[in-house]
Protein backbone atom coordinates (compact mmCIF):
# COMPACT_ATOMS: atom_id res chain seq x y z
CA UNK A 1 0.00 0.00 0.00
CA UNK A 2 1.41 3.24 -1.04
CA UNK A 3 1.29 5.91 1.57
CA UNK A 4 0.06 9.24 0.40
CA UNK A 5 2.57 11.84 1.36
CA UNK A 6 0.73 15.01 2.14
CA UNK A 7 3.67 17.10 3.15
CA UNK A 8 6.63 17.31 0.84
CA UNK A 9 9.96 16.51 2.37
CA UNK A 10 11.24 19.62 4.24
CA UNK A 11 13.94 21.45 2.38
CA UNK A 12 17.34 22.05 3.91
CA UNK A 13 16.39 25.65 4.56
CA UNK A 14 13.24 24.69 6.40
CA UNK A 15 15.10 22.19 8.52
CA UNK A 16 17.74 24.76 9.33
CA UNK A 17 15.10 27.28 10.34
CA UNK A 18 13.47 24.70 12.57
CA UNK A 19 16.78 23.89 14.23
CA UNK A 20 17.57 27.55 14.78
CA UNK A 21 14.12 28.04 16.23
CA UNK A 22 14.46 25.21 18.68
CA UNK A 23 17.96 26.25 19.75
CA UNK A 24 16.91 29.86 20.24
CA UNK A 25 13.86 28.73 22.18
CA UNK A 26 15.83 26.57 24.57
CA UNK A 27 16.32 27.44 28.18
CA UNK A 28 20.11 27.31 27.90
CA UNK A 29 20.17 29.77 25.01
CA UNK A 30 17.87 32.21 26.78
CA UNK A 31 19.92 31.99 29.95
CA UNK A 32 23.08 32.97 28.06
CA UNK A 33 21.75 35.79 25.89
CA UNK A 34 19.99 38.46 27.89
CA UNK A 35 17.10 40.49 26.51
CA UNK A 36 18.33 42.83 23.81
CA UNK A 37 21.00 40.46 22.58
CA UNK A 38 20.89 40.30 18.81
CA UNK A 39 21.17 36.49 19.10
CA UNK A 40 17.96 36.20 21.08
CA UNK A 41 14.78 34.96 19.44
CA UNK A 42 12.65 37.73 18.03
CA UNK A 43 15.23 40.48 18.15
CA UNK A 44 13.87 43.49 16.35
CA UNK A 45 15.47 46.82 15.70
CA UNK A 46 13.46 48.86 18.19
CA UNK A 47 14.57 51.71 20.44
CA UNK A 48 13.99 49.45 23.42
CA UNK A 49 16.25 46.72 22.05
CA UNK A 50 18.87 49.25 20.99
CA UNK A 51 19.03 50.33 24.62
CA UNK A 52 19.11 46.76 25.90
CA UNK A 53 22.04 45.88 23.61
CA UNK A 54 24.16 48.38 25.52
CA UNK A 55 22.73 47.94 29.01
CA UNK A 56 22.75 44.15 29.02
CA UNK A 57 26.23 43.61 27.66
CA UNK A 58 29.19 43.54 30.00
CA UNK A 59 31.45 44.80 27.23
CA UNK A 60 29.30 47.49 25.68
CA UNK A 61 28.00 49.01 28.89
CA UNK A 62 31.18 51.06 29.08
CA UNK A 63 29.09 53.19 26.74
CA UNK A 64 26.00 55.16 27.59
CA UNK A 65 22.81 54.01 25.85
CA UNK A 66 22.74 57.21 23.83
CA UNK A 67 25.52 59.52 22.74
CA UNK A 68 25.50 63.00 21.29
CA UNK A 69 24.98 62.97 17.56
CA UNK A 70 28.24 64.80 16.85
CA UNK A 71 30.18 62.31 18.99
CA UNK A 72 29.81 59.48 16.49
CA UNK A 73 31.49 61.49 13.76
CA UNK A 74 34.90 60.01 13.09
CA UNK A 75 36.20 63.46 12.16
CA UNK A 76 35.72 64.66 15.75
CA UNK A 77 37.59 62.03 17.78
CA UNK A 78 39.47 60.28 14.96
CA UNK A 79 38.84 57.20 17.15
CA UNK A 80 42.17 57.86 18.86
CA UNK A 81 41.15 57.19 22.45
CA UNK A 82 39.24 54.08 21.52
CA UNK A 83 42.09 52.83 19.35
CA UNK A 84 44.55 53.35 22.19
CA UNK A 85 42.38 51.16 24.38
CA UNK A 86 41.95 48.63 21.59
CA UNK A 87 45.70 48.49 21.04
CA UNK A 88 46.13 47.91 24.77
CA UNK A 89 43.84 44.89 24.47
CA UNK A 90 45.73 43.62 21.40
CA UNK A 91 49.01 44.06 23.28
CA UNK A 92 47.64 42.18 26.27
CA UNK A 93 46.58 39.26 24.09
CA UNK A 94 49.81 39.07 22.11
CA UNK A 95 51.83 39.67 25.29
CA UNK A 96 50.22 36.71 27.03
CA UNK A 97 51.19 34.59 24.04
CA UNK A 98 54.79 35.79 24.27
CA UNK A 99 54.94 35.05 28.00
CA UNK A 100 54.59 31.33 27.28
CA UNK A 101 57.97 31.31 25.55
CA UNK A 102 60.01 33.76 27.55
CA UNK A 103 62.18 33.54 30.68
CA UNK A 104 63.42 36.81 32.20
CA UNK A 105 66.99 35.68 32.80
CA UNK A 106 70.06 37.16 31.19
CA UNK A 107 71.20 33.73 30.04
CA UNK A 108 67.87 32.68 28.54
CA UNK A 109 65.98 35.76 27.37
CA UNK A 110 67.67 36.38 24.03
CA UNK A 111 67.66 32.69 23.11
CA UNK A 112 63.98 32.44 23.98
CA UNK A 113 63.12 35.32 21.67
CA UNK A 114 65.35 33.94 18.96
CA UNK A 115 63.82 30.46 19.07
CA UNK A 116 60.35 31.98 19.38
CA UNK A 117 60.96 33.59 16.00
CA UNK A 118 62.29 30.49 14.32
CA UNK A 119 60.58 27.48 15.87
CA UNK A 120 57.22 28.60 17.31
CA UNK A 121 54.21 28.67 14.99
CA UNK A 122 53.25 32.32 14.43
CA UNK A 123 55.90 33.31 16.97
CA UNK A 124 57.55 35.85 14.71
CA UNK A 125 54.21 37.30 13.62
CA UNK A 126 52.93 37.70 17.18
CA UNK A 127 56.19 39.27 18.31
CA UNK A 128 56.05 41.71 15.40
CA UNK A 129 52.48 42.59 16.23
CA UNK A 130 53.40 43.17 19.86
CA UNK A 131 56.32 45.39 18.95
CA UNK A 132 54.61 47.47 16.27
CA UNK A 133 51.43 47.62 18.31
CA UNK A 134 53.38 49.08 21.21
CA UNK A 135 54.89 51.82 19.05
CA UNK A 136 51.47 52.46 17.54
CA UNK A 137 49.92 52.76 20.99
CA UNK A 138 52.49 55.34 22.10
CA UNK A 139 51.72 57.26 18.93
CA UNK A 140 47.94 57.04 19.28
CA UNK A 141 48.04 58.10 22.95
CA UNK A 142 50.18 61.10 21.96
CA UNK A 143 47.79 62.04 19.17
CA UNK A 144 44.80 61.52 21.44
CA UNK A 145 46.30 64.01 23.86
CA UNK A 146 46.88 66.53 21.07
CA UNK A 147 43.33 66.04 19.78
CA UNK A 148 41.86 66.60 23.25
CA UNK A 149 43.96 69.72 23.69
CA UNK A 150 43.00 71.24 20.37
CA UNK A 151 39.32 70.66 21.07
CA UNK A 152 39.63 72.33 24.46
CA UNK A 153 38.13 69.16 25.90
CA UNK A 154 40.12 69.49 29.13
CA UNK A 155 38.02 72.47 30.24
CA UNK A 156 35.59 72.24 33.15
CA UNK A 157 34.17 69.82 34.15
CA UNK A 158 36.84 67.62 32.54
CA UNK A 159 40.01 69.04 34.14
CA UNK A 160 40.72 66.05 36.33
CA UNK A 161 40.14 63.57 33.55
CA UNK A 162 42.87 65.37 31.61
CA UNK A 163 45.18 64.88 34.59
CA UNK A 164 44.38 61.17 34.60
CA UNK A 165 45.05 61.20 30.87
CA UNK A 166 48.54 62.63 31.44
CA UNK A 167 49.14 59.87 34.00
CA UNK A 168 48.01 57.34 31.39
CA UNK A 169 50.39 58.83 28.83
CA UNK A 170 53.26 58.49 31.30
CA UNK A 171 52.28 54.93 32.12
CA UNK A 172 52.10 54.10 28.42
CA UNK A 173 55.64 55.39 27.93
CA UNK A 174 56.84 53.40 30.95
CA UNK A 175 55.14 50.25 29.69
CA UNK A 176 56.77 50.67 26.31
CA UNK A 177 60.16 51.45 27.84
CA UNK A 178 60.12 48.47 30.24
CA UNK A 179 59.19 46.19 27.36
CA UNK A 180 62.09 47.57 25.34
CA UNK A 181 64.63 45.81 27.56
CA UNK A 182 63.10 42.36 27.46
CA UNK A 183 64.54 40.99 24.17
CA UNK A 184 67.95 41.46 25.83
CA UNK A 185 69.78 42.36 22.64
CA UNK A 186 72.24 45.17 22.08
CA UNK A 187 69.47 47.57 21.07
CA UNK A 188 67.46 46.85 24.23
CA UNK A 189 70.34 46.97 26.66
CA UNK A 190 71.92 50.18 25.44
CA UNK A 191 68.64 52.04 24.93
CA UNK A 192 67.84 51.27 28.53
CA UNK A 193 71.35 52.22 29.60
CA UNK A 194 70.87 55.65 28.01
CA UNK A 195 67.44 56.03 29.61
CA UNK A 196 68.43 54.97 33.10
CA UNK A 197 71.60 57.08 33.03
CA UNK A 198 69.34 60.07 32.46
CA UNK A 199 67.15 59.11 35.39
CA UNK A 200 70.31 58.82 37.46
CA UNK A 201 70.58 62.61 37.28
CA UNK A 202 67.43 63.06 39.35
CA UNK A 203 68.36 65.62 41.98
CA UNK A 204 69.09 64.37 45.51
CA UNK A 205 68.09 60.70 45.01
CA UNK A 206 69.70 60.18 41.61
CA UNK A 207 71.83 57.16 42.43
CA UNK A 208 69.11 55.61 44.59
CA UNK A 209 66.54 55.94 41.79
CA UNK A 210 68.97 54.32 39.41
CA UNK A 211 69.78 51.53 41.88
CA UNK A 212 66.11 50.72 42.42
CA UNK A 213 65.39 50.71 38.68
CA UNK A 214 68.36 48.54 37.79
CA UNK A 215 68.31 46.29 40.83
CA UNK A 216 72.04 46.93 41.13
CA UNK A 217 74.68 49.36 39.96
CA UNK A 218 74.55 48.25 36.37
CA UNK A 219 72.15 46.54 34.00
CA UNK A 220 72.04 42.79 34.57
CA UNK A 221 69.84 39.82 35.29
CA UNK A 222 68.20 41.60 38.23
CA UNK A 223 67.24 44.49 35.98
CA UNK A 224 65.67 42.09 33.54
CA UNK A 225 63.57 40.40 36.20
CA UNK A 226 62.56 43.73 37.68
CA UNK A 227 61.50 45.25 34.39
CA UNK A 228 59.75 42.06 33.36
CA UNK A 229 57.57 42.14 36.46
CA UNK A 230 56.93 45.84 35.92
CA UNK A 231 56.07 45.22 32.27
CA UNK A 232 53.79 42.22 32.53
CA UNK A 233 52.17 42.74 35.91
CA UNK A 234 52.59 45.94 37.81
CA UNK A 235 52.28 48.61 35.14
CA UNK A 236 49.36 46.88 33.36
CA UNK A 237 47.64 46.56 36.73
CA UNK A 238 48.10 50.25 37.46
CA UNK A 239 47.19 51.40 33.97
CA UNK A 240 43.98 49.37 33.99
CA UNK A 241 42.91 51.09 37.20
CA UNK A 242 43.62 54.50 35.72
CA UNK A 243 41.88 53.55 32.48
CA UNK A 244 38.80 52.52 34.44
CA UNK A 245 38.75 55.90 36.18
CA UNK A 246 39.39 57.66 32.86
CA UNK A 247 36.46 55.97 31.07
CA UNK A 248 34.18 56.37 34.08
CA UNK A 249 34.98 60.06 34.30
CA UNK A 250 34.23 60.54 30.60
CA UNK A 251 30.65 59.52 31.35
CA UNK A 252 30.38 61.28 34.70
CA UNK A 253 31.60 64.53 33.16
CA UNK A 254 28.73 64.48 30.69
CA UNK A 255 30.01 62.31 27.90
CA UNK A 256 32.33 63.32 25.17
CA UNK A 257 33.11 67.05 24.82
CA UNK A 258 31.90 69.37 22.12
CA UNK A 259 30.50 70.16 19.68
CA UNK A 260 32.90 72.93 18.88
CA UNK B 1 8.53 81.65 21.07
CA UNK B 2 11.29 79.42 22.31
CA UNK B 3 13.22 77.11 20.08
CA UNK B 4 11.84 73.57 19.99
CA UNK B 5 14.62 70.97 19.70
CA UNK B 6 14.82 69.15 16.44
CA UNK B 7 14.29 65.68 17.87
CA UNK B 8 11.07 66.76 19.62
CA UNK B 9 9.75 68.19 16.39
CA UNK B 10 10.62 64.94 14.64
CA UNK B 11 8.87 62.93 17.31
CA UNK B 12 5.76 65.08 17.08
CA UNK B 13 5.73 64.78 13.30
CA UNK B 14 6.04 61.01 13.55
CA UNK B 15 3.17 60.85 16.05
CA UNK B 16 1.04 63.04 13.82
CA UNK B 17 1.70 60.89 10.77
CA UNK B 18 0.92 57.75 12.71
CA UNK B 19 -2.32 59.18 14.04
CA UNK B 20 -3.30 60.39 10.59
CA UNK B 21 -2.65 56.98 9.14
CA UNK B 22 -4.65 55.15 11.81
CA UNK B 23 -7.67 57.43 11.88
CA UNK B 24 -7.98 57.15 8.12
CA UNK B 25 -10.50 59.24 6.24
CA UNK B 26 -12.28 60.60 9.32
CA UNK B 27 -9.36 62.88 10.08
CA UNK B 28 -8.52 65.80 7.90
CA UNK B 29 -5.20 65.81 6.13
CA UNK B 30 -2.74 65.25 8.94
CA UNK B 31 -0.34 67.91 9.93
CA UNK B 32 -2.11 70.95 8.52
CA UNK B 33 -3.81 72.30 11.58
CA UNK B 34 -1.01 71.54 14.06
CA UNK B 35 1.48 73.15 11.78
CA UNK B 36 -0.53 76.35 11.93
CA UNK B 37 -0.25 76.46 15.71
CA UNK B 38 2.62 74.36 17.03
CA UNK B 39 1.94 75.39 20.63
CA UNK B 40 -0.97 72.97 20.91
CA UNK B 41 0.27 69.40 21.48
CA UNK B 42 -0.46 67.05 18.64
CA UNK B 43 -2.43 64.52 20.65
CA UNK B 44 -4.85 67.18 21.93
CA UNK B 45 -5.45 68.41 18.43
CA UNK B 46 -6.03 64.88 17.27
CA UNK B 47 -8.52 64.28 20.03
CA UNK B 48 -10.48 67.38 19.25
CA UNK B 49 -10.37 66.66 15.57
CA UNK B 50 -11.73 63.15 15.93
CA UNK B 51 -14.43 64.37 18.30
CA UNK B 52 -15.42 67.04 15.84
CA UNK B 53 -15.73 64.56 13.02
CA UNK B 54 -17.88 62.21 15.08
CA UNK B 55 -20.33 64.80 16.37
CA UNK B 56 -21.81 66.83 13.63
CA UNK B 57 -25.04 67.81 15.41
CA UNK B 58 -23.24 70.24 17.72
CA UNK B 59 -24.63 72.64 20.25
CA UNK B 60 -24.12 70.46 23.34
CA UNK B 61 -22.12 71.39 26.38
CA UNK B 62 -18.54 70.28 26.64
CA UNK B 63 -17.89 68.07 29.63
CA UNK B 64 -14.32 68.86 30.29
CA UNK B 65 -13.36 66.33 32.95
CA UNK B 66 -14.94 63.39 31.15
CA UNK B 67 -13.87 64.33 27.75
CA UNK B 68 -11.72 61.33 26.98
CA UNK B 69 -14.45 58.92 28.05
CA UNK B 70 -16.97 60.84 26.00
CA UNK B 71 -14.85 60.84 22.93
CA UNK B 72 -14.15 57.15 23.25
CA UNK B 73 -17.75 56.20 23.90
CA UNK B 74 -19.49 58.78 21.77
CA UNK B 75 -20.87 56.57 18.97
CA UNK B 76 -22.08 53.85 21.33
CA UNK B 77 -23.73 55.89 24.07
CA UNK B 78 -25.95 58.06 21.97
CA UNK B 79 -27.76 59.69 24.91
CA UNK B 80 -24.77 61.43 26.30
CA UNK B 81 -24.72 65.01 25.27
CA UNK B 82 -21.62 65.30 23.21
CA UNK B 83 -20.92 68.39 21.37
CA UNK B 84 -18.56 70.99 20.30
CA UNK B 85 -17.65 74.18 22.03
CA UNK B 86 -16.69 77.30 20.27
CA UNK B 87 -14.66 76.41 17.25
CA UNK B 88 -15.77 72.80 17.35
CA UNK B 89 -13.59 71.71 20.28
CA UNK B 90 -15.00 69.33 22.83
CA UNK B 91 -12.84 71.01 25.41
CA UNK B 92 -11.09 74.24 25.41
CA UNK B 93 -7.40 74.44 25.64
CA UNK B 94 -6.78 77.11 28.23
CA UNK B 95 -3.05 77.12 28.07
CA UNK B 96 -0.07 74.94 27.47
CA UNK B 97 2.37 75.39 30.31
CA UNK B 98 5.86 75.00 29.06
CA UNK B 99 8.13 73.08 31.39
CA UNK B 100 10.59 75.91 31.69
CA UNK B 101 8.08 78.29 33.24
CA UNK B 102 7.26 76.24 36.32
CA UNK B 103 10.26 73.96 36.61
CA UNK B 104 13.86 74.92 36.87
CA UNK B 105 15.18 72.88 34.00
CA UNK B 106 18.94 72.97 33.93
CA UNK B 107 19.63 70.46 31.21
CA UNK B 108 18.66 71.49 27.72
CA UNK B 109 17.68 68.63 25.47
CA UNK B 110 20.57 67.39 23.37
CA UNK B 111 20.37 65.76 20.00
CA UNK B 112 21.37 62.17 20.70
CA UNK B 113 21.57 58.89 18.82
CA UNK B 114 21.60 55.32 20.03
CA UNK B 115 25.05 53.94 20.75
CA UNK B 116 23.99 50.73 19.06
CA UNK B 117 24.27 50.75 16.10
CA UNK B 118 25.62 54.25 15.42
CA UNK B 119 28.72 54.31 17.64
CA UNK B 120 29.41 50.59 17.95
CA UNK B 121 29.51 50.19 14.17
CA UNK B 122 32.10 52.95 13.87
CA UNK B 123 34.17 51.47 16.68
CA UNK B 124 33.98 48.02 15.18
CA UNK B 125 35.20 49.20 11.80
CA UNK B 126 38.01 51.21 13.41
CA UNK B 127 39.14 48.23 15.48
CA UNK B 128 39.01 45.98 12.46
CA UNK B 129 41.01 48.41 10.33
CA UNK B 130 43.58 48.79 13.10
CA UNK B 131 43.94 45.02 13.48
CA UNK B 132 44.26 44.55 9.75
CA UNK B 133 46.89 47.25 9.47
CA UNK B 134 48.92 45.80 12.35
CA UNK B 135 48.56 42.28 11.00
CA UNK B 136 49.76 43.05 7.49
CA UNK B 137 52.48 45.40 8.67
CA UNK B 138 53.75 42.63 10.96
CA UNK B 139 53.73 40.12 8.13
CA UNK B 140 55.98 42.30 5.97
CA UNK B 141 58.18 44.09 8.52
CA UNK B 142 60.06 42.19 11.19
CA UNK B 143 60.80 43.58 14.63
CA UNK B 144 64.53 44.05 15.17
CA UNK B 145 66.50 41.52 17.19
CA UNK B 146 70.18 42.44 17.28
CA UNK B 147 73.08 40.56 18.80
CA UNK B 148 72.89 39.26 22.36
CA UNK B 149 73.36 42.06 24.90
CA UNK B 150 77.01 42.62 25.68
CA UNK B 151 77.91 45.05 28.46
CA UNK B 152 81.49 45.28 27.19
CA UNK B 153 80.63 46.46 23.71
CA UNK B 154 78.87 49.79 23.43
CA UNK B 155 77.18 50.21 20.06
CA UNK B 156 77.90 53.49 18.35
CA UNK B 157 75.60 55.33 18.45
CA UNK B 158 73.48 53.98 21.28
CA UNK B 159 70.06 55.51 21.20
CA UNK B 160 67.06 55.50 23.51
CA UNK B 161 63.61 54.47 22.21
CA UNK B 162 62.26 57.03 19.73
CA UNK B 163 59.92 58.75 22.16
CA UNK B 164 62.90 59.55 24.41
CA UNK B 165 65.16 60.70 21.57
CA UNK B 166 64.01 64.28 22.07
CA UNK B 167 65.43 64.08 25.58
CA UNK B 168 68.62 62.51 24.30
CA UNK B 169 68.87 65.32 21.79
CA UNK B 170 68.53 67.82 24.64
CA UNK B 171 71.46 66.07 26.30
CA UNK B 172 73.71 67.45 23.58
CA UNK B 173 72.71 70.99 24.60
CA UNK B 174 72.25 70.92 28.36
CA UNK B 175 73.59 69.37 31.50
CA UNK B 176 72.11 65.88 31.96
CA UNK B 177 70.11 66.98 34.97
CA UNK B 178 68.46 69.77 32.99
CA UNK B 179 67.87 67.66 29.89
CA UNK B 180 66.88 64.42 31.58
CA UNK B 181 64.96 65.59 34.63
CA UNK B 182 64.20 69.30 34.77
CA UNK B 183 62.84 69.90 31.27
CA UNK B 184 60.71 66.73 31.02
CA UNK B 185 59.58 67.30 34.61
CA UNK B 186 58.46 70.84 33.83
CA UNK B 187 56.79 69.66 30.63
CA UNK B 188 54.85 66.96 32.45
CA UNK B 189 53.90 69.35 35.21
CA UNK B 190 52.76 71.98 32.73
CA UNK B 191 50.64 69.38 30.94
CA UNK B 192 48.98 68.33 34.18
CA UNK B 193 48.30 71.96 35.12
CA UNK B 194 47.06 72.98 31.66
CA UNK B 195 43.33 72.86 32.51
CA UNK B 196 43.92 74.91 35.65
CA UNK B 197 46.11 77.49 33.92
CA UNK B 198 43.84 77.93 30.91
CA UNK B 199 40.92 79.94 32.30
CA UNK B 200 39.37 80.65 28.92
CA UNK B 201 35.92 79.00 29.07
CA UNK B 202 35.43 78.71 25.30
CA UNK B 203 36.27 75.62 23.30
CA UNK B 204 35.91 77.37 19.95
CA UNK B 205 39.16 77.31 17.99
CA UNK B 206 38.75 80.98 17.06
CA UNK B 207 38.68 81.95 20.76
CA UNK B 208 41.69 79.87 21.69
CA UNK B 209 44.35 81.11 19.33
CA UNK B 210 46.88 81.64 22.11
CA UNK B 211 46.47 78.19 23.66
CA UNK B 212 46.51 76.55 20.25
CA UNK B 213 49.67 78.37 19.22
CA UNK B 214 51.52 77.61 22.46
CA UNK B 215 50.67 73.91 22.20
CA UNK B 216 51.54 73.74 18.51
CA UNK B 217 54.90 75.43 19.07
CA UNK B 218 55.78 72.97 21.83
CA UNK B 219 54.57 69.92 19.93
CA UNK B 220 56.51 70.98 16.84
CA UNK B 221 59.59 71.72 18.93
CA UNK B 222 59.31 68.25 20.41
CA UNK B 223 58.66 66.54 17.09
CA UNK B 224 61.66 68.25 15.49
CA UNK B 225 63.92 67.19 18.37
CA UNK B 226 62.70 63.60 18.10
CA UNK B 227 63.26 63.60 14.35
CA UNK B 228 66.74 65.06 14.63
CA UNK B 229 67.60 62.54 17.34
CA UNK B 230 66.15 59.70 15.27
CA UNK B 231 67.40 60.39 11.76
CA UNK B 232 70.13 63.02 11.92
CA UNK B 233 72.39 61.58 14.60
CA UNK B 234 75.08 59.09 13.75
CA UNK B 235 78.19 57.64 15.38
CA UNK B 236 79.21 59.57 18.47
CA UNK B 237 75.76 61.17 18.30
CA UNK B 238 77.21 63.57 15.74
CA UNK B 239 75.03 65.28 13.17
CA UNK B 240 74.62 63.29 9.94
CA UNK B 241 72.41 63.47 6.90
CA UNK B 242 70.49 60.20 6.51
CA UNK B 243 70.58 60.42 2.69
CA UNK B 244 74.37 60.80 2.72
CA UNK B 245 75.59 58.78 5.71
CA UNK B 246 72.79 56.26 6.13
CA UNK B 247 70.23 55.69 8.82
CA UNK B 248 71.23 55.04 12.42
CA UNK B 249 67.84 54.22 13.78
CA UNK B 250 66.14 51.09 15.07
CA UNK B 251 62.57 50.91 16.31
Amino acid sequence: MAKVIDDPRPTAKERLNKTVESVQGSQAWNSIFRPGSIFRKGYTDSPRNRSYVIMNSVLYHLHPVKVKRHAVKVSYTLCLGGLSFFLFILLTVTGIFLMFFYRPEATAAWNDISSLQTSVAFGLLIRNMHRWGAHLMVLSVFLHMARVFYHGAYKPPREFNWVIGVVLLTLTLLLSFTGYLLPWDQLAMWAVAVGTNMMGYTPVFGSQVRFVLLGGVEIGSETLLRWYVLHVLMLPFVIVIFMAIHFWRVRKDGGISGPL
Amino acid sequence: MTEIPEHLLKRAQAARDKAAASSGDTAPAGGDAPASDPRIPAHLLERSKSARSKTDDGGAVAVADKVSAVVAAAPASGGVPVGAGPGGHTQRLLTVVKSGSIQDVKATPVDKVHTWPHLLAVEFVAALACTAFLFFFSIFVNAPLLQLANPNQTPNPSKAPWYFLGLQELLTMFHPMVAGVTIPGIALFALILAPYIDKNPSNKPEDRKFATSIMTVHLMFWAVLVMIGSFFRGPGFNFVFPWRDGLFFEL
